[in-house]
């Protein structure tokens, strides 16, 4: 009959951690496929104010400011704990990715306050269709960053649990590799909606 | 509690609709009782619905694909039927709401819900064997995938009872699919079903690029992999970068109709092209999606039943690389009457054109493979000539349209459905059916009746051409699409005899059901007993038995040339036997993937009719399934040595009874760098 097998064992002789490692990358690669597609929309609707609100109106680039570095600063504690994870430090790891996670949710904090905000003063994204791209493109980025605070959420609970075993490293770099994807969207983000949209 | 949904969504008063939904909820009871009477819950829980094993899996997308071709199938002959008879004030038997969700059903159903699982599955049995491989990269995502899928077909099929289907076309376009122009039902179930079926096929596409690339055998170099294998490649390329675009275009009308943004609406900004683009970004590559794999399957048809190598088995992989790539230059071809001005429709025209290239080179080369070879007139090798032939046809006829000013004139008239259909249905079923009889041995062990399989081959055939050539001479006359009736009588008589032509597939599909039976019946009489099931088997998929065991090869094979099986049959090392047999790991069956693809459905049921609790609550259910199945570290069953060696004796006894002559066992054990 069949018997158990030691997955760890398993796990490395079949390469599991690099082709799941490979096949991240390419669900990476969709999602900026599918980020483009939002880009493209955003700037074919960028003008399309239809008597609203221009952006230059809206955006306070000072909050946006604070807002990108929160979200660069996480990118940097996340990079930390994957050095920390190398080192084999399960504590460090687990305070780097705490660190991680509260920059993270600040972010998503000013967010929602910003589009409360934008909401409340009527300009949601029904006003117009450039308010509707700009919901949608970055409220995407949001949710994905969203997301990847319950991930986040979710590892510091294995790395707490089950250590750093070869699984739960496969998948600590995983996330890494996400949410520094993030970071890198949002500097397009942050460049097409706010910048060029305040000039 | 139930949102938009009541009692008055379901049409008792439509005695069509409430044919179609009594006849599909008997059927399912019966196999239901079926299933009950003869004890199989427990086999069917085991053995399939949990299983993470590529070939069953293949089999389910394979099956959901075979029992929509039928629904879809119908909804085409009510298509011809109709437009047979509603001619100068004759209103035929569909009213125009009903007329339009059929013909929405119609392309819905056959691209997504059979082209797509149809290709799926034939790639997820067949793949893994050919590049000496026991198993996906993912098998657990692979089921997630295929429920996936299964939860968007079963959206469809709920709208035929509860509610509506879309009637704004398979393309969906702005602004039909606007709630003040569509406020029903039916737009919702379309974005659901499509959002839910195309994310099931960017995971599978992950998948097999990662199967492709990285789980290769010793000495399967990249270009000695087989055709079909290059080919599931593409198209798996073509579905990562191709369907998130269909999913943003799709979240956006949903957007549009849920929390009333303007991306596609008249008023407040929105730009109703967009959608054009986006939808069609994804929806060009989308034909090369369905397309490749049938191409990949007529290259090892012709060549098997040839008895030859492959002619130009480098340009062939060229051409589908180079087709890969182009499929992403030319969508704007499907609305040349945008108005885009002529220079931009000038680049999308000549892009189209060259794709006729390398479709060249491919029918060349399956031409030249012919060239001086001792065919063999079987059926998967009939299914390929009249492709050839027919999708010749069905090229030119695209040619023809890729020139804007001739599309102006042909644009949404009959002459572009002839087109269409005359590309996909050679290009893609034809494809299908003959990778279906092909691999129909290798799968279940007994082969499929030939004479039924020709019958149905002419049936199809013959009634194709006149189904579909006399929609070329309408178009010619000036007949739009989608029409629910029509003053012309001038048309009348092409309409019929299209509509008979229509009969005469119908008599191919149903010589395809009594197939089915009677090879069932006759078992075994064709019982395939050396997994060589057509003798002239040149990819590694052959060197396996028929069905082969979970884990495809007790030993994984070693790769010297271009087709490796017919390699090693030559050189006389197809059958020898290892000295020792390793014990094998593989994935654990799993529920959590049908659990996913239940919970989405009910999510997808839930937005649909606006249950909003529900739809929170199945959404919280999906992410605590993905949590908890994330932290199973215990995913793998070990088969031991001995268990092997057990089965493999007997394969070896098999194949002995059957008078294959075996060369002596190896004379020493594999060198350990071969082994993995």
């Amino acid at each position: 009959m069949s018997t158990h097998s030691d997955t760890a064992e398993v796990f490395e002789e079949h390469g599991t951690a690099g082709h799941q490692e490979f096949g991240f990358w390419l669900y990476l690669m969709s999602d900026l496929v599918l980020f483009s597609a939002i880009f493209a929309t955003f700037a074919v609707l960028s003008e399309s104010y239809a008597g609203g609100p221009t952006g230059a109106e809206l955006f306070d680039l000072s909050f946006v400011f604070i807002e990108t570095m929160l979200l660069l600063l996480s990118s940097a504690a996340c990079g930390m704990a994957i050095l920390a994870m190398h080192a084999g430090k399960d504590s460090r790891v687990l305070q780097w990715l705490a660190l991680t996670f509260l920059l993270g949710l600040g972010f998503i904090a000013m967010e929602l306050h910003e589009f409360q905000l934008l909401i409340a003063e009527g300009h949601g994204p029904g006003r117009s269709a450039y308010l509707s791209a700009f919901f949608t493109l970055v409220g995407t980025h949001g949710l994905h960053v969203a997301s990847g605070l319950v991930w986040m959420a979710v590892m510091m609970y294995q790395v707490k649990t089950k250590g750093l075993s070869v699984m739960v490293q496969a998948r600590m770099m995983r996330l890494s590799m996400f949410w520094h994807f993030l970071d890198i969207v949002w500097v397009a983000v942050f460049t097409v909606v706010y910048l060029m949209g305040a000039l | 509690m139930f949102g938009k949904l009541s009692l008055s969504e379901i049409h008792y008063q439509d005695p069509i609709v409430m044919t179609a939904v009594v006849g599909s909820m008997l059927l399912g009871l019966a196999i239901l009782a079926l299933i009950t009477y003869y004890g199989k819950w427990a086999y069917l829980w085991k053995e399939w619905l949990t299983s993470v094993d590529h070939k069953r899996i293949g089999v389910m997308y394979i099956i959901l694909a075979l029992v929509l071709l039928l629904r879809g199938f119908s909804d085409a002959m009510m298509m011809r039927g109709q437009q047979a008879m509603a001619v100068a004030g004759a209103q035929g038997f569909l009213p125009p709401d009903h007329y339009n969700q059929i013909f929405t059903a119609h392309g819905t159903i056959m691209i997504i819900f059979v082209a797509m699982p149809f290709l799926s599955g034939l790639i997820n049995i067949i793949v893994p064997p050919q590049i000496g491989a026991r198993d996906v990269a993912f098998p657990y995502l692979n089921a997630v995938s295929l429920w996936l899928t299964m939860a968007g077909a079963m959206l469809v099929m709920v709208s035929l009872g509860i509610g509506e289907f879309s009637k704004a076309g398979w393309s969906g376009y702005a602004p039909l699919t606007q709630l003040q122009y569509s406020p029903g039902s039916g737009v919702d179930y379309w974005l659901w079903a499509l959002q839910l079926s195309g994310l099931g096929s960017l995971l599978t596409a992950v998948n097999f690029i990662v199967t492709i690339f990285s789980m290769r055998c010793p000495g399967m170099k990249l270009m000695r992999m087989p055709i079909f294998t290059w080919n599931a490649l593409c198209t798996s390329i073509l579905i990562l970068f191709s369907f998130p675009v269909l999913t943003v275009a799709l979240a956006l009308v949903t957007f549009d109709r849920y929390i009333g943004t303007h991306f596609f609406s008249n008023d407040m900004g929105g730009n109703m092209m967009m959608y054009a683009n986006l939808f069609w970004i994804w929806g060009h590559p989308e034909v090369y999606i369905v397309v490749l794999p049938a191409f990949g399957i007529f290259s090892e048809v012709v060549a098997t039943f040839s008895r030859k190598r492959l002619f130009g088995y480098t340009s062939m992989v060229w051409a589908t690389a180079s087709i890969t790539v182009l499929s992403f230059c030319v969508w704007l071809h499907h609305f040349f009457t945008m108005g885009a001005g002529p220079d931009v429709n000038f680049v999308f025209g000549m892009a189209t054109m060259v794709i006729a290239i390398p479709t060249g080179v491919k029918i060349f080369n399956w031409l030249f493979t012919m060239y001086r070879g001792r065919i063999r007139f079987t059926t998967p090798m009939l299914w390929s000539m009249g492709f050839i032939s027919t999708f010749a046809v069905g090229g030119m006829t695209g040619v023809l349209l890729a020139a804007p000013p001739a599309d102006f004139v042909f644009h949404n008239s009959l002459f572009l459905v002839a087109h269409f259909h005359n590309v996909l249905i050679p290009g893609a079923l034809f494809g299908y059916l003959a990778g279906y009889t092909y691999w129909f041995p290798k799968v279940f062990g007994f082969s499929l009746v030939e004479s039924w399989g020709k019958w149905a081959f002419w049936c199809w055939l013959i009634g194709f051409y006149f189904a579909f050539i006399p929609l070329y001479v309408l178009g010619f006359m000036g007949m739009p699409r989608r029409m629910v009736f029509y003053d012309n009588p001038a048309w009348q008589t092409w309409l019929v005899i299209a509509a008979l032509g229509s009969l005469l597939v119908a008599a191919g599909v149903l010589c395809h059901i009594i197939q089915l039976y009677v090879s069932i019946q006759r078992r075994n009489e064709n019982r395939d007993l050396t997994g060589d099931s057509w003798n002239d088997g040149r990819t590694l998929e052959w060197a396996t038995p028929s069905p082969p065991p979970e884990y495809n090869f007790a030993t994984i094979p070693v790769v010297e040339d271009i087709d490796a099986f017919d390699d090693m049959k030559e050189k006389g090392t197809a059958y020898v036997r290892p000295q020792h047999y390793d014990e094998i790991h593989m994935p654990k069956n799993t529920a959590s993937g049908l659990v996913n693809g239940i919970l989405c459905f009910f999510f997808g049921f839930a937005m649909v009719w606006h249950i909003w609790w529900l739809a929170v609550a199945s959404l919280l259910a999906i992410v605590a399934v993905v949590i908890l199945r994330a932290a199973d570290d215990d995913i793998f069953y070990t088969i031991s040595a001995s268990e092997v060696k057990e089965h493999e004796d007997e394969r070896y006894r098999q194949l002995a009874a059957a008078g294959v002559s075996l060369p002596g066992a190896a004379s020493a054990p594999l060198p350990p760098d071969q082994e993995r």
